[in-house]
């Protein structure tokens, strides 16, 4: 799996595959030696059963389909309508950054940024840093740089929430259905799609494939020999 | 129970809580970083439970004018109505709707309330030493980490609904000062769960001791 351009010492401390890779479990701190995984397998943490990571076949090339796809997507749901009402007459549309707008007018500038950030800069980040590191780990050793991106796409992920969004459009739909005609819009079903689509995305990805090609911050054998234990 | 197997921390090591490299710490004590991300690299996460603590209280004073604030304004001709969250989710009781209201009671109630009572729970067993039921406690923080995002369904709500019921002078809806707070407690929580390091509840009370800072 891992090129020959990765250093010895990244190769030796965790793609062996011979002895097992050394690990500690996130949410227990037992350490354990991974066993090489089959295909789909997934192994968890011997003593408190934390998922530690599943063996996902084609994992960079299936998470660049899905992110390429998720990228346009998101795009699109950005662009169009996606609820419209009409009442006594008049209608009148929303697109998702038209509720931030809205919000940002009526006197809830916090309220309308943390509504931009989790529902349209989180995903666009987190589809974006993914999609770069897919790309930049396709030649190993990938420039350092892409650590850093692949640290802030687990961050981004926490907070970008187009699920949860959509459940909102949905309540406030049924809220306002009682008052006008709700029309719905092409958006909200990009965005339905969106949904699964990220959640497939995050599924393929396999950060420890990006890690073993991402070049050492320490670089080279010493960072690898303190490493090893 | 805890002898099936040695933490990396016993064995002066620790995983990366970014890559998961395990990496041997320095001796004695000092500031080490991961040889391979460059992430600070701590045998558990520095001041954890006092963090915690602080978040979880925080996040308990803003629930009260969150709850007690209206989260949004309607206004018609006829005069203005405020509603807050709980009369937000008795008005969408109906008999076709009821689904929608329990969602949004248990994401909007339910979720943050349950949310600080576990966190209190888990602070004051790991902060006596508990050694039992770890793996369901551990098992109570994975489900806190997965669910805490829902609570910010009512958020996205009222900005929609205020989005859209812009109908001047016919009708228009404002939001409320409870939004804000409310926000505050979706945000707050869900750092105050990231700060808390679950693998202080495998800790036996003599290692916690001597734990790296």
């Amino acid at each position: 799996m891992a090129g020959e351009g990765v250093p010895a010492a990244a190769t030796a401390a965790t793609a062996s595959a011979a002895g097992g890779t050394l690990l500690a479990c996130p949410d227990c701190d037992l350490l354990q030696r991974l066993p090489p995984l089959p295909l789909h397998h997934a192994a968890c943490c011997a003593r408190c059963r934390a998922p530690l990571c599943r063996h996902k076949p084609d994992s960079l090339e299936r998470t660049l389909a899905l992110a390429l796809a998720a990228a346009i997507l998101l795009l699109i749901a950005n662009l169009v309508p996606m609820l419209g009402l009409s009442v006594a007459g008049r209608e009148a549309f929303t697109t998702v950054l038209g509720g931030v707008i809205a919000m940002w007018r009526e006197g809830s500038q916090v309220v309308a940024m943390l509504v931009l950030f989790a529902a349209v800069i989180a995903p666009a980040l987190e589809i974006g840093c993914l999609l770069l590191v897919v790309l930049a780990v396709r030649r190993p050793p990938a420039p350092h740089w892409v650590a850093t991106l692949l640290h802030g796409y687990e961050f981004v992920r926490e907070w970008s929430m187009i699920e949860i969004m959509l459940l909102g459009v949905l309540v406030a739909l049924i809220k306002i259905a009682e008052l006008a005609t709700v029309i719905p819009g092409l958006a909200l079903f990009v965005l339905g799609s969106l949904v699964f689509l990220l959640a497939a995305m995050a599924a393929a990805f396999d950060p420890r494939v990006a890690w073993q090609r991402i070049e050492w911050a320490a670089g080279g054998a010493a960072g690898g020999a303190e490493a090893m234990r | 129970m805890n002898s099936a197997g040695a933490s990396a921390l016993s064995q002066g090591c620790a995983g990366c809580e970014v890559c998961g490299l395990v990496v041997r710490l320095p001796v004695p004590a000092g500031a080490a970083s991961c040889p391979r991300c460059g992430e600070r690299l701590h045998g558990r996460r520095p001041a954890s439970i006092e963090r915690t603590w602080a978040l979880t209280i925080a996040a308990l004073l803003l629930y009260i004018p969150a709850n007690l604030l209206p989260v949004m304004t309607t206004n018609t001709p006829l005069g203005a109505v405020s509603d807050t969250i709980m009369q937000g989710v008795v008005e969408l009781w109906s008999p076709t709707s009821w689904p929608l209201a329990i969602v949004v009671f248990v994401a909007s109630v339910t979720i943050p309330l349950g949310k600080l009572i576990a966190l209190a729970y888990l602070l004051l067993t790991v902060q006596r030493g508990s050694v039992r039921s770890n793996e369901q406690r551990v098992r109570l923080y994975r489900l806190l980490k997965f669910i805490g995002r829902w609570s910010m369904l009512d958020v996205f709500v009222d900005t929609f609904v205020v989005a859209l019921i812009q109908l001047q002078p016919l009708m228009w809806v404002e939001p409320g000062a409870g939004v804000i707070y409310f926000a505050a407690v979706v945000v707050v929580t869900m750092v105050a769960v990231n700060s808390f390091d679950p693998r202080l509840i495998w800790d036996l009370p003599q290692q916690e001791k001597q734990a790296h800072g």
